[in-house]
């Protein structure tokens, strides 16, 4: 279609030269653009006003002022959810920032072995909903577990299950930001504490701490974020101890109490847009610490460092495998734990609760339409963003919706979405209940991630091309076609896999927002989990972890044979 | 090679537009509301599509709490066609909201008194009984050296400290027929101050009300108080479990049918409910309810004590409906807030 729209344009020129070829080109382009930012204010930016609007309204909709909030403050169990929730938020990202820093600092700056497998092994939970390790603890260190001796009489039921779970799944988040930070250093910087005759202590305390000191306060913002609005772990492994996104859920779920639901998320939003903001203001510092005339740096070769590093990287991956392992035997344990037997009996979801096998065939098809629409979508809009010339303040606008996401929890937006897309005077009310509101949710979900990806590898193009087809008279269309996607290849392939994993596991806004024939195999774990049949939970937790390593693989296999034609022009 | 298969492969490249539009218009979907153990939906559909395959059921199931909040969420626009399969307390609930069709199915007159809304216009129709019943697990309570119990007031002894796991009353139906019937057992006070005692020997409150069962049947816990269909279908799949009928009586509930009054299905939704209502429909409740709405068709359940009938207790539904928010609304700032670690 965009073939014919750039004919025409050319056709149009020819006519009519004083138009000018170019403006039209860029006229039809800045009509795309203008859905794009239109398409983003519908289901980001309204939908969260909805919300705030709700917030301070009663369920029959009259203006009620801060009375939700008031009455959120005044319930009794109030105070200890807050101060659960900190505290359990606090612990865990203490855990996990300084397991990730030590990780990172492992892979990028020893000399141990297996590296490759190590990074792969750490970043298995992402492929695994974040209820998988809550089941999988009940099963090691339950009342049944095989472990529990190793707690000492302690109950995993409570804040020790929600930490360990927690860390298990936000790790990886963590470690891929850390790895980013401590990637890039000076040698040079290395090379003068040597050469003055530091210490290697005072050289870590004095150039590889500082140079990753955004990098780790960047981690921590994410990962109390990521654990203050988590419900999937405290649901499951929680037992009586309420936290803050529990509360939510039961608000709304439980209770269809909607109005206090939108007070209690008002509340969450906050540690989220300080994240954000911490996050932003972060970034434009980062940017001035590494110069072009920076030189890579080799780790020397320190034994006894090594071996500590190794030894430490050789335990966080045991833990995450078997976490992972257990999860995958207790699914396939026929009855826990007074038969051992083998079976696939737990897979027989169509008799549990949460939609049987069909739910997982809703998945696959939800995040393969979140994957190929979302990519799609995502590419291209920051595509125009990245290299159209002019329109500065739609762009400018659309960058604002596109982070805008990143600071919203999925509990929070999916919310949002049943207050706009529910209002029965709302024209899109006709998406709701059907797959493509789980399928709009989820890209703007997980959009700002997408979006920043795709700048960044554009922004690696010289913006030389757009000038050269520009004079050549090239519509900027066929540019896009023939140059920044082949280019940007890699970075297509990345969104879209990220998109897919994300829609296969994210359980936070689709729980508010499935129907009786949209049900989805991550909220259908939940679910199982709560009827009490938690080895089928086990089960289809499994179930998706192998599609989402299937998605890896067929990326990995897309990857090479695509980036061998695409990115011949990276070899010399 | 005949010409059927030409005229198949024919008629459905060709039509599969119109088969589509005419299949949609032969079948009606109603969007069914219920609180069925979600192993018995699919049972529940197919048998009633033997006598009506031109009527689709699409269940919206969870528990009794979730279905009944939902039901009234929807007020102003509801999404339910019928309801099959929830709580009597509930529908007498959404009955005071008007939210219900009165209608009366074909075999109104031959349901036991006890099983219907005897009021001029009824609106609910009673199915089968579900009552409260106590799974213990030998094995674990053995380990754990603890007694087997008899009673309710039996659970309160301190020795059973953490080993008992009950459902949350506000989201399971078995949860809040547990409370009101022993309200109605000890009397008011005499209730609060028991369910006081029994808190303090508490693991966890649950969402389900199978779930203590099942957590039961799977050793997590020694003690769950749940109802007796999810005992004895848990015994029977091998648990090491007693299944407990307290001395003092049980309390029930009923599952019902009903109608939600506005919905554009009205004709298909009546059949269903006729269905709901007929002798085949009880013999099927009876396949896992030992107590069904219609006098002479229960047969004894396995595991189900011979007596059911005689250990429940007189429950007054009306009472219990009516007193629903205030008792939930007490249970809860008396016991959700239970966070402290143990």
């Amino acid at each position: 279609m965009s073939q014919t729209m750039t004919n025409k344009a050319t056709l149009t020129t020819t006519k009519r030269p004083w138009l000018g070829r170019r403006s039209l080109d860029e006229w039809s382009l800045g009509g795309v653009l203008i859905i794009g930012v239109l398409g983003l204010f519908i289901c980001v930016v309204l939908p969260l006003y909805t919300l705030l609007s709700k917030s301070v309204q009663n369920s029959d909709g009259q203006f009620v002022g801060l009375a939700n909030f008031a009455q959120f403050v005044s319930t009794p169990s109030l105070f200890n959810s807050v101060s659960n929730s900190l505290s359990i938020a606090l612990i865990s990202t203490t855990i996990v920032t300084s397991l990730s820093f030590l990780a990172a600092y492992a892979i990028s700056r020893t000399r141990i072995p297996l590296k490759n497998t190590f990074r792969t092994l750490l970043v298995l939970p992402i492929l695994a909903p974040s209820l998988l390790p809550a089941i999988s603890l009940v099963y090691l260190f339950g009342n049944q577990g095989i472990l529990k001796e190793l707690l000492m009489g302690e109950s995993i039921y409570g804040p020790i299950g929600i930490i360990i779970g927690s860390c298990f799944w936000t790790f990886p988040h963590a470690l891929m930001i850390m790895l980013t930070a401590l990637a890039n250093t000076d040698a040079r910087l290395y090379e003068s504490a040597e050469a003055l005759g530091a210490s290697p202590m005072r050289t870590f305390f004095t150039v590889t701490l500082p140079a990753a000191k955004y990098g780790i306060i960047s981690v921590a913002f994410v990962i109390f974020t990521l654990v203050i609005t988590d419900f999937g772990v405290p649901k499951v492994i929680g037992g009586q101890f309420n936290v803050l996104a529990t509360d939510i859920y039961k608000q709304v779920i439980g209770q269809q109490n909607f109005e206090m639901g939108a007070a209690v998320s008002i509340i969450l939003l906050l540690p989220a847009i300080l994240t954000f903001a911490t996050d932003r203001w972060l970034q434009r510092r980062q940017s001035a610490l590494l110069t072009s005339k920076a030189v890579p740096w080799t780790p020397p070769a320190r034994p006894l460092v090594d071996k500590v590093f190794l030894g430490l990287m050789c335990f966080i991956s045991a833990f995450i495998v078997s976490i992972i392992a257990m999860a995958v035997y207790a699914s396939l344990v026929t009855f826990w734990p007074y038969n051992l037997s083998l079976s696939l009996k737990n897979y027989n979801f169509d008799l549990m609760d949460g939609g049987g096998w069909a739910a997982y065939w809703n998945s696959i098809q939800m995040a393969s339409y979140t994957a190929i629409i979302g990519t799609i979508f995502i590419f291209f809009q920051s595509y125009l963003v990245a290299k159209m010339a002019g329109f500065a303040v739609l762009k400018w606008l659309f960058h604002l919706f596109a982070i805008l996401p990143l600071a919203v929890p999925g509990l929070v937006l999916g919310l949002a979405y049943i207050f706009f897309f529910n209002a029965p005077d709302n024209p899109l009310n006709g998406i709701y209940g059907t797959m493509t509101i789980l399928v709009v949710c989820t890209i703007s979900h997980f959009y700002t991630v997408c979006h920043l990806t795709a700048t960044t590898a554009l922004k690696q193009i010289d913006a030389e091309f757009e000038a050269v087809s520009a004079s050549l008279k090239v519509p900027q269309i066929l540019t896009f076609w023939r140059v920044s996607l082949p280019v940007c290849m890699p970075a297509v392939l990345d969104i879209a896999s990220y998109l897919f994993v994300n829609a296969m596991t994210t359980v936070s806004a689709l729980v508010f927002l499935y129907s009786y024939n949209t049900n989805l195999a991550s909220v259908a774990v939940l679910n199982m989990d709560e009827a009490g049949d938690i080895a089928p939970a086990a089960a289809m937790a499994v179930m998706i972890m192998l599609t989402c390593m299937v998605a890896r693989l067929i990326h990995w296999l897309l990857g090479s044979v695509l980036l061998k034609h695409t990115q011949h022009w990276r070899q010399r | 090679m005949t010409i059927k298969p030409l005229i198949k492969s024919l008629s459905a490249i060709a039509g599969i537009g119109m088969v589509s539009i005419a299949a949609h218009a032969a079948t009606t979907e109603l969007t069914v509301y219920s609180a069925v153990e979600a192993e018995d939906l699919k049972k529940y559909a197919a048998r009633f599509n033997q006598d009506h395959p031109d009527i689709k059921i699409n269940w919206v199931r969870d528990s009794t709490g979730i279905v009944t909040a939902k039901l009234l969420a929807e007020k102003a626009n509801p999404q339910a066609d019928v309801v099959w399969g929830l709580a009597a307390t509930s529908l007498m609930l959404l009955k005071n909201e008007n939210m219900l069709e009165s209608y009366k199915p074909k075999n109104y007159d031959q349901l036991s008194p006890k099983f219907k809304d005897t009021s001029e216009n009824p609106v609910w129709t009673g199915m089968d009984a579900w009552m409260a019943a106590i799974c213990y697990n030998t094995v674990e309570a053995e380990k754990l050296g603890l007694p087997k119990p008899t009673s309710w007031q039996d659970l309160t002894n301190p020795v059973y400290k953490g080993h008992i796991v009950m459902p949350n009353p506000s989201s399971s139906g078995t949860g809040y027929l547990d409370v009101s019937s022993w309200l109605q057992l000890f009397g008011e006070d005499k209730g609060w101050e028991y369910m006081d005692a029994l808190h303090n020997n508490i693991g966890t409150y649950t969402h389900s009300g199978s779930k203590p069962c099942k957590l039961a049947a799977s050793g997590e816990t020694a003690i769950g108080i749940s109802f007796a269909f999810r005992a004895a279908k848990s015994k029977k799949e091998g648990a090491p479990l007693d299944i407990v009928f307290p001395t003092e009586g049980l309390g029930w509930d009923m599952e019902a049918t009903a109608i939600i009054k506005g919905t554009d299905k009205l004709e298909a939704a009546k059949i269903l409910a006729d269905w709901a209502a007929s002798q085949k429909a009880n013999e099927m409740y009876n396949e896992g309810y030992a107590v069904v709405a219609m006098p002479g068709i229960a047969q004894p359940v396995e595991y189900f004590p011979a007596n059911a009938e005689a250990l429940m207790i007189e429950n007054d539904f009306a009472w219990s409906a009516a007193n629903r928010d205030a008792i939930l609304t007490k249970w809860q700032q008396r016991y959700d807030s239970k966070s402290e670690p143990k």
